[in-house]
């Protein structure tokens, strides 16, 4: 995707750089290769619901739809997540093995705004980013005092004792094992604890969060979600601050520390207070997933802050592409992609698609391929993973770069080669 | 006294797995310089080396015994293992019985195995990438591993019972002239905690007192020197990274008989064990033993009534608390050497 985008615009941007930085900048406060990503990324997540529903209902492949609106927001949500620690990860080099402890916070305290204050959504999202800023400056104080494996460590250890202490002590704020949820009885000041003797649903003044619009032509069949369109809108906010982030001077002192922090101290410049920065604003864009979490459902548990899922964010900017833009957005939809529509395959399934082969084939076929489908789509998972890191290590987005590299070359011989060596810088480095 | 006895040595059998863990994880770090996560699917693969053997010394064929009848008037099949056979009945249900021990000479050669085969087909080729790099590809091959073993042996956890005569407890406060009944202490926590310090004393006395063990403590100190004097030093490194997995997986197998092994417990004890690894320095092989120890005691006095009333849910925090003092205090460790990884 980057590619597409950052092909026609390569001459142009080369032309500007000399320039001063300001013309550089034309719409929004992009530079036009940035812009047009950001356009490519609205066209996705706006046209979603088309796109991710490519099968008519009803059709053999109509079980890789995604399209449906629990997994779609799930997109959009973890794709802010991914954002979030990408600014950290990506640009400054920590590895923080604990994010997921911030997006824990964050939905507990959406859920509690939500027990106290109003089923609108806008204040539990904005309490919950804000507490998952404060807890990540309590955090990252501590764990910025060290860098590589101990800065990993630490923030592990955090992480963990957010949980254990989520699940065991702080039972009456979180809800221990069978985590927060609204009740018939919740205070709510704005607002009624139960219409018809059941809890009201989440909404955005008043446009309940589960509504959909449903738009069938001929078999397909499209769902346009409320809840999902609001994710999807803080998603492309946080997406185009994100990409603000790192075309500032400050992205750029991020990434001094991440290639040379021992330089950048002889500099002169003190480290710290960027990379706390950048912490807490990953921080908090892991709280805003939270609170986008509990306004499309309204419950938390413990086990979203389980080191596990720190390193589900982990691998999906890994897989992406750490540091770059859109490399995490990528990475989260491909592994919520998998997670729930690979694990739907069952052993039925492939007898349904293998069989146009010789009996006694189609079960050696399946056999080879049943361990990496249904259940074990973790193994499927965990090898792309090795094999992203070995070979690949910018990600998805490098894979992408370089086939587009082949064609470029080939092109590049038949003119000039003046365009190879400057093709180096990417738009989404 | 009781009291302060029975935490102590509650807290051994965990501090002796953490300290195993530890230990491989420190060798690897020491020699290789690589963090290696997937250190705690090494541990799980030990365990389930057990789960294996006992599976396949326990094989048996189905006979009909046509004088017995089973509760529905058939006649009775009778499984007899193959064992029976060989050893006859009494040295078969002993050998059946001892499993788990036994285990221990099949997971030797198996762990060196998956040990090498890690080292060479795979972590050579990231000595000189990042540690990110080396944490996210063993993160990687965990993940793998783990997913491997749910597949062929499935989520459940699978009990591996000790043999008989060390099932059961024994009165250890009695021993000592203290109240009977007071302290009482499982067998096999006690074979554990004796198998984890002749393990570990095997290592030290394999490094410290054997001519291999001298060059690899050379090569700990200075690879490159060690190597321009003509020693082939990698293929060392890689036998020591199979003692590693070794140490790791006997750490597995004989902890079965405590915990029934599923695919997810290396993953719960590595978290534990890096925090182990790094408050006893990163790179000191008699911190991490020291840490291991230490860490476990200090968590079962956590998790005495007398702790929790005062901290409510300090046991389940009190290893990273110290984790954090430790590193925030004194970032090399307990026993670190002065300048490893330091910063």
């Amino acid at each position: 995707m980057t590619d597409q985008s950052s092909t026609p615009s390569k001459t142009e941007a080369v032309e500007v750089a000399p320039a001063v930085q300001k013309s550089s900048r034309t719409k929004m406060g992009l530079r036009k290769q940035d812009f047009n990503i950001f356009l490519i990324v609205i066209a996705l997540v706006m046209l979603a619901p088309f796109i991710l529903n490519p099968f008519p209902e009803g059709s053999g492949m109509a079980q890789f739809n995604a399209g449906y609106p629990d997994l779609m927001q799930r997109f959009v949500i973890f794709g802010i997540f991914a954002i979030g620690f990408n600014i950290l990860f990506g640009l400054t080099g920590y590895l923080s093995f604990g994010h997921a402890a911030f997006l824990g916070v964050g939905s507990y305290a959406g859920v509690w705004m939500m027990k106290l204050l109003t089923m609108n959504v806008i204040p539990a999202i904005i309490v919950s980013t804000a507490i998952a800023g404060i807890f990540a400056l309590f955090v990252g104080f501590i764990s910025l005092r060290r860098s590589g494996i101990y800065f990993s460590i630490l923030t592990l250890a955090f992480a963990q004792m957010s949980f254990s202490l989520a699940y065991s002590v702080l039972t009456p704020i979180t809800g221990g094992e069978t985590g927060l949820q609204l009740a018939l009885d919740d205070v709510r000041l704005f607002g009624t604890a139960a219409v018809d003797g059941s809890i009201p649903a989440t909404n955005l003044f008043g446009l309940a969060m589960r509504d959909s619009f449903e738009l069938e032509i001929g078999g397909w069949l499209f769902t346009f979600n409320a809840g999902y369109y609001l994710s999807a809108f803080v998603m492309l906010a946080a997406f185009y601050l994100s990409v603000r982030i790192f075309r500032s001077p400050f992205g750029m002192m991020l990434r001094a520390v991440k290639s040379n922090q021992q330089r950048m101290n002889y500099t002169g410049l003190n480290a710290k207070p960027y990379t706390l920065a950048a912490f807490v604003i990953s921080g908090m864009y892991a709280g805003l997933a939270g609170g986008l979490m509990v306004s499309m459902d309204p419950l938390a548990g413990a086990e979203r802050m389980f080191w596990t899922a720190s390193g589900e964010v982990v691998l999906m900017t890994i897989l992406g592409g750490a540091g770059t833009m859109i490399g995490p957005v990528l990475g989260a939809g491909f592994i919520k992609y998998m997670e729930n529509i690979v694990s739907k395959i069952n052993e039925t399934i492939l007898h349904q698609w293998f069989y146009w082969l010789p009996d006694g084939l189609e079960d050696f076929v399946i056999a080879l391929i049943y361990p990496f489908i249904g259940k074990g789509w973790h193994l499927t998972l965990g090898i792309m993973f090795m094999m992203v890191v070995i070979f690949l290590p910018g990600g998805l987005v490098e894979g992408g770069q370089r086939i587009a590299g082949l064609f470029k070359k080939r092109k590049a011989s038949t003119s000039d080669d003046d365009t190879t060596p400057k093709s180096a810088p990417q738009a989404a480095e | 006294m009781d009291g302060i006895l029975l935490q102590i040595l509650n807290g051994l059998d965990k501090g002796s797995a953490y300290a195993l863990i530890a230990l491989g994880l420190t060798l690897i770090f020491g020699t290789l310089g690589v963090v290696n996560f997937a250190h705690g699917a090494l541990f799980m693969l030990g365990a389930f080396c057990a789960v294996t053997l006992s599976r396949i010394i326990s094989l048996s064929y189905e006979t009909i015994d046509p004088n017995r009848l089973d509760f529905l008037g058939n006649p009775a099949k009778i499984n007899t293992p193959y064992v029976y056979d060989f050893f006859g009945p009494n040295m078969g249900a002993s050998i059946i019985d001892w499993a788990v021990p036994l285990s221990i000479l099949f997971a030797i050669p198996m762990m060196m195995l998956i040990g090498i085969a890690m080292e060479r087909g795979l972590i050579k080729h990231f000595y000189k990438r990042p540690h990110a790099d080396q944490i996210l590809v063993t993160f990687g091959l965990a993940i793998v591993l783990q997913e491997i073993i749910k597949f062929y042996y499935g989520a459940n956890p699978i009990p591996t019972p000790a043999p008989a005569a060390l099932v059961g407890t024994f009165d250890f406060g009695a021993m000592l002239g203290l109240n009977p009944g007071t302290v009482l202490y499982p067998y096999w926590r006690l074979v554990y905690f004796l198998f984890s310090v002749v393990l570990i004393g095997g290592v030290f006395a394999f490094l410290q007192f054997t001519t291999f063990g001298m060059v690899v403590r050379a090569g700990m100190a200075d690879r490159e020197t060690v190597g321009l004097l003509g020693i082939n030093i990698d293929k060392r490194f890689t036998i020591m990274f199979a003692i590693a997995a070794c140490v790791a997986g006997l750490a597995g197998v004989m902890y079965t008989p405590i915990n029934s092994p599923n695919y997810h417990m290396g993953m719960d004890f590595l978290v534990l064990s890096f925090v182990v690894v790094v408050v006893g320095g990163m790179g000191s092989l008699p911190g991490a033993v020291l840490a291991g120890f230490v860490l476990g005691i200090l968590e079962s006095f956590a998790s005495t009534p007398a702790a929790t009333s005062i901290v409510p849910g300090i046991n389940q925090i009190i290893i990273y608390l110290v984790a954090i003092v430790i590193l925030l205090t004194r970032p090399r460790g307990l026993m670190g050497r002065k300048g490893v990884m330091e910063e």
